[in-house]
């Protein structure tokens, strides 16, 4: 005995607070996290690399750990809290870390950096003060085609400098 | 953008609304655990999946505990938190696999119950879990059952769970005292399966000679390859680079991996050659009681 394939199924009720604001939305469960935060929040900070879970671009953290938002249905995020590359500025001005990939030119084209942002971030919040090998082994799953890298890893560094003097 | 086809949406409160919902849906309807497997296939459209059963959040279903005699680990413990648990600390390899699982974001959601259920050859859990004999717990209409891992996946993406069956957990018995293990991979990048993995578990008397081993070779086969002679091989040696080469011939020569896009046999050959020897040189180390990490090999 099985269930018959369903053609369209009715939206279902969620709310997901993304970057300390509460978002009540009907969304399909079929749809994934990466494509209500870009068209159903417009907050497309949050790119779309790969699509297949490979790539990074797309990373968010989701209740603070740096998950795949094109891996994931808003479905699954209803309840939770979503932080986006957005939500790293304040009044203030940029995030350290975002000063930091401005200045040691962690960024070239730009694609990968949300990714690498959030994957950053996280990494900070759990380790403060981290090693090459702690950054190398955090932004593995964050591919950049541009950088080569080391500008990335030098401005982790620089942030966390600066993270630990504030 | 990729999009699954539409399918149902279901989020039980409990283990047993679960179990009774996947009954009542039948055969097409999947549990939903860290969904880092099932969306990309989803995504790819791959099989007719009419509803899933959103098993993310159920209670309880993730404890990890560390007891005198065995380890057990709940379904829905991630990677990422088994490589930070307490059995991590106390077996070496299983921290090898967890912290060597894909990239962080796919170890902050995947799940070790997702993963053995999967059966995907290239995926880490099930070898890694055949090194420690370990015990698989499912639930299902029927009650409570325990599979043996060996006995658990029956093929390339097949395993013993019937339509309504959940893993609920899996048991390893603690190794004795001067026992030791690793379990390391060869890798194309972090966020890649391996090209070819290797696991091995050793126990020595008070006289360094071996008096028990386990060994396994993962994704060159369409399930875990295991091999008896090679492991009654290392029975009775010093575990020398020469007793570890000729225990690896015996269970690679059986082996004929794929050529697929990560090699050709040939290479996957030497590959497994050279992992042998280096993850049977670490699992001596640490049976002798080294505290020394292990790390996959990335090209
Ligand atoms: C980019 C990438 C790289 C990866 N690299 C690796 C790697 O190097 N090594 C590795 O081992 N894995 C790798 N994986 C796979 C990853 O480990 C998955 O987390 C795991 O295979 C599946 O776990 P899950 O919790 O995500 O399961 P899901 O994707 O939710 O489910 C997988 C399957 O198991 C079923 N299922 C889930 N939970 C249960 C349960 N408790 N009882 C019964 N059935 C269940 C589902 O219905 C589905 O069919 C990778 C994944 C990605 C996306
Ligand atoms: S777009 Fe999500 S991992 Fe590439
Ligand atoms: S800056 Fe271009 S991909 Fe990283």
């Amino acid at each position: 005995m099985s269930e018959t394939k369903p053609e369209f199924v009715e939206a279902v009720d969620i709310e997901i607070t993304v970057n300390g604001k509460s978002y009540q939305r009907s969304v399909e469960p079929r749809m994934l996290l990466v494509e209500f935060l870009r068209e159903e929040l417009r907050l497309t900070g949050t790119h779309i690399g790969c699509d297949t879970s490979y790539c990074g671009a797309c990373t968010i953290r989701l209740d603070g750990d740096a998950v795949k938002s094109c891996t994931l249905f808003a479905v699954q995020a209803d309840g939770a809290k979503v932080a986006t590359v957005e939500g790293l500025a304040t009044e203030a001005g940029l995030h350290p870390l975002q000063k930091a990939f401005s200045e040691h030119h962690g960024l070239q084209c730009g694609y990968c950096t949300p990714g690498m942002l959030m994957s950053a971030s996280a990494l900070l919040d759990e380790i403060p003060n981290p090693s090459d090998k702690d950054i190398k082994k955090r932004i593995a799953g964050n591919v950049c085609r541009c950088t080569g890298y080391q500008n990335i890893i030098k401005s982790v560094h620089a942030a966390a400098n600066e993270l630990r003097e504030a | 953008m990729m999009y699954p086809a539409p399918f149902r949406y279901h989020r039980p409160e409990n283990l047993n609304a679960a179990l009774q919902l996947l009954q009542r849906l039948g055969e097409d309807a999947k549990p939903l655990a860290g969904g880092q497997t099932l969306i990309p296939m989803l995504k790819m459209r791959v099989g007719d999946v009419t509803d899933l059963v959103d098993i993310g959040r159920l209670p309880d279903l993730d404890e990890i505990q560390l007891g005198e005699s065995e380890a057990r680990i709940g379904a829905l413990a991630t990677h990422a938190r088994i490589a930070a648990s307490s059995v991590a600390q106390r077996l070496p390899s299983v921290r090898d696999c967890a912290g060597g699982i894909a990239d962080a974001q796919v170890r902050a959601r995947g799940t070790i119950g997702g993963s053995i259920s999967t059966g995907d050859p290239s995926t880490d859990w099930a070898p890694m879990l055949h090194t420690m004999a370990a015990i698989v717990e499912i639930q299902g209409p029927g009650g409570k059952r325990e599979v043996a891992i060996d006995d658990f996946i029956t093929d390339a993406y097949t395993t013993v769970l019937q339509t309504g069956e959940l893993v609920t957990g899996v048991r390893i018995p603690l190794p004795p005292a001067r026992s030791g293990g690793a379990y390391i991979g060869y890798k194309r990048s972090a966020p890649a399966y391996p090209t070819a993995a290797v696991g091995i578990q050793l126990t020595l008397d008070e006289n360094d000679v071996c008096i028990a081993a386990r060994c396994v070779l993962s994704a060159v086969a369409s399930r875990p390859v295991t091999s008896a002679a090679a492991d009654a091989a290392l029975v009775g040696t010093r575990l020398t680079e020469e007793d570890l080469r000729a225990a690896g011939e015996l269970i690679i020569a059986d082996t004929n991996p794929p050529a697929d896009v990560r090699g050709s046999a040939d290479y996957k050959r030497s590959v497994l050659r050279g992992l042998f020897l280096q993850v049977g040189a670490k699992a001596l180390q640490r049976a002798k009681g080294e505290n020394i990490e292990g790390e996959h090999n990335y090209v």
